[in-house]
């Protein structure tokens, strides 16, 4: 079989599942969680790390060879991404930037439009740049240009573990940006990240069900392995669906009947 | 546009007569609505009707669900800092009231720093000013500095001070303030008037609009909620829940928290006639979990251990610790009286070690200051 790698700024992933870290109940659980998933990135909020307090700072619970994915949270317009971005590069956390902009405190949905501005300014100073975002096409293409390494498409609102209900419009994106698409937000279960990624996803971040799970480590566990079901289903090429059962007796039969 | 309008929209409303008439089924249908995260105001009211009495392990399980789903299992922590507590208002309930022979004091802005520099040795990175109401005293100019100093120790800097203007929440935006608590005490209009008998807190309206000029200037969290037990506890929990949904609405890219203080002792002068129980709060609270399932759910030290320990899992995600409501209380020797009795004396260290036990992860920090 060949070798299934996924590349983001010039790294190369072997799994790919993407994991959170601000929903445990113990921090202490982030580490053995990493291990058994296999989860390569990880993603951590800026606005939680305190360089005064290393005891408690989040980073001291994420192993050293797992690639750290700061995210923007509480960011509501660009310049404040772009701030918050160059903070994190300064304090050591790598290039690797996922920007999340937010003004809408309601149901937690992002700005594509100042998004796509962040980006912009984002890659030109050396960031890999992974944005969350609304599954829309045109905002999409503009991520592209701006220079974006991935985009990350919200499958439903963060947090409501209701899986891909923005299915047609991810497919859309799949089919027609060069970028891998990471579904990002909403992903409630094993069975609807092996979805996405059957669907050809090339990741997916999954926070709020493995943290908040009664097990998270194992829950982690069981999305690694439905992510990379769900990839091997890709790739091998899933059969046919048919939409309409094809019946006995075929409705259009007697066409065929005159013909003989 | 003002919250105002939806006071009007309610007036003559009979709060006991609708919730002495919700019947099961009213009830058990807005149930299904918060499962379904789709609540009316109709599903407040019922959520708050003695159903609520009836259902409230219900209420509970699913406030704990909806509050995991959208905190996951953490718990952020704050501090306050009383800076003074001189007041021109005569509020007949206040410890702090100009009606009261209490010791004062307002701490000098060295004084702020020696404060500021004990507190910061936890480490929780949010902090929270308070004065009383004496702008003769606590100007406007003594609050921005008090602000600059206290950035330089902390994170995020939240204000709970007297009511303030537009232009003035925008300044304090400038210099980094970036939260804004302000309680309506109670919602009812007539209960209110007679409550506060002078001083520039006498105007209901200006203060009811207080946190829509706070979310105007653009600060980035607006607390709010009544000072339970003054009016009607639970046409109280309705406005306030109502004033968060309408803030949510129109400036949407606010944080909105809710608390519920409750009254507990005030002076002989005021006698309470609606004490709030403790299953009265606990519905209050996931009320309004169910009815905003994204909404912060403040609690302070006003509340014993006890009854905190027990209230984190049902839906808080914000709380103080290692508090004093005295003004110089952290480093000083000669602290003013209290605002209100703490009744959680514990350390942060002491709540962040509790919080463990029970699943939860305290969070010192979550913010960085942009400014």
């Amino acid at each position: 079989m060949e070798k299934d790698e996924l590349v983001l700024g010039g790294k190369v992933f072997t799994n790919r599942l993407f994991t959170g870290t601000g929903k445990f109940a113990r921090n202490e659980d982030i580490a053995p969680m990493l291990e058994v998933s296999g989860s390569q990135i990880v993603t951590v909020a800026l606005r939680r790390i305190d360089f005064k307090f290393p005891q408690e700072n989040i980073l001291n619970f994420i192993p050293k060879n797992v690639t750290l994915l700061p995210n923007t949270s509480g960011a509501r317009n660009c310049a404040e991404a772009v701030k918050i971005a160059r903070i994190a590069r300064e304090a050591g956390c790598g290039r690797f930037i996922k920007i999340e902009i937010i003004n809408d405190s309601k149901y937690l949905l992002p700005d594509n439009a100042e998004t796509v501005k962040a980006t912009e300014i984002l890659a030109k100073e050396g960031f890999v740049v992974l944005p969350y975002m609304m599954p829309d096409f045109v905002s999409a293409k503009r991520l592209e240009e701006a220079g974006a390494a991935a985009i990350m498409p919200l499958g439903s609102p963060i947090g409501s573990n209701r899986g891909l209900l923005t299915r047609p419009f991810i497919e859309i994106l799949i089919e027609n940006t060069d970028l891998p698409v990471v579904v990002d937000a909403g992903i409630g279960r094993p069975s609807q990240a092996a979805e996405a990624m059957e669907a050809g996803a090339a990741a997916c971040l999954v926070n709020t069900a493995i943290s908040a799970a009664d097990d998270p480590v194992r829950m982690g566990r069981a999305f690694s392995l439905a992510v990379e079901a769900g990839r091997t289903a890709f790739l091998a090429k899933l059969a046919e669906e048919s939409k309409y059962a094809v019946a006995s007796s075929p409705l259009t039969g007697f066409l065929r009947a005159k013909e003989v | 546009m003002s919250f105002y309008s939806v006071i009007e929209k309610y007036r003559g409303f009979r709060f006991q007569d609708y919730f002495e008439n919700v019947t099961e089924e009213m009830f058990l249908r807005s149930l299904r609505h918060a499962e379904e995260e789709r609540c009316s105001e109709i599903d407040l009211l019922n959520f708050l009707s003695p159903q609520g009495d009836r259902h409230l392990e219900e209420m509970a399980v699913l406030s704990q669900k909806l509050t995991r789903r959208y905190f996951g299992r953490t718990v952020s922590l704050y501090r306050p800092i009383y800076l003074a507590n001189y007041c021109s208002n005569g509020c007949v309930y206040c410890g702090f009231s100009s009606l009261n022979r209490i010791k004062r004091r307002q701490l000098t802005f060295e004084e702020i720093e020696e404060e500021a520099a004990e507190i910061a040795k936890s480490q929780v990175r949010h902090i929270l000013m308070l004065t009383g109401e004496a702008p003769g005293k606590s100007d406007f100019t003594y609050l921005k500095t008090a602000a600059k100093i206290l950035k330089k120790y902390f994170d995020s800097v939240s204000i709970e001070v007297y009511p303030l203007s537009l232009e003035q929440y925008s300044e304090l935006k400038e210099i980094g303030v970036d939260g804004l608590t302000v309680y309506q005490e109670t919602y009812d209009e007539a209960i209110y008037d007679k409550l506060h008998l002078y001083g520039p807190k006498k105007d209901y309206r200006f203060r009811l609009d207080t946190p829509e000029r706070g979310a105007k200037a653009g600060l980035r969290v607006i607390g709010i909620g009544a000072l339970f037990g003054l009016g009607d506890p639970m046409s109280d929990g309705f406005f306030s829940g109502m004033h968060a949904a309408y803030l949510l609405h129109h400036y949407p890219d606010t944080e909105v928290a809710l608390s519920i203080p409750r009254i507990k002792k005030a002076p002989e002068t005021f006698p309470i006639t609606d004490i709030v129980s403790d299953s009265d709060f606990v519905k209050l609270l996931v009320s309004f979990r169910l009815f905003l399932p994204r909404v912060a759910l403040n609690v302070s030290t006003r509340e014993s251990a006890d009854f905190r320990d027990r209230i984190v899992e049902l839906g808080i995600t914000k709380m103080s610790g290692g508090s004093k409501t005295d003004v110089g209380g952290y480093s000083g020797d000669d602290p003013s009286d209290e605002q209100f009795e703490i009744s959680d004396e514990r350390s942060v260290e002491e709540v962040a070690a509790m919080l463990k036990t029970k699943g939860l992860t305290p969070v010192y920090k979550d913010w960085w200051q942009l400014v």
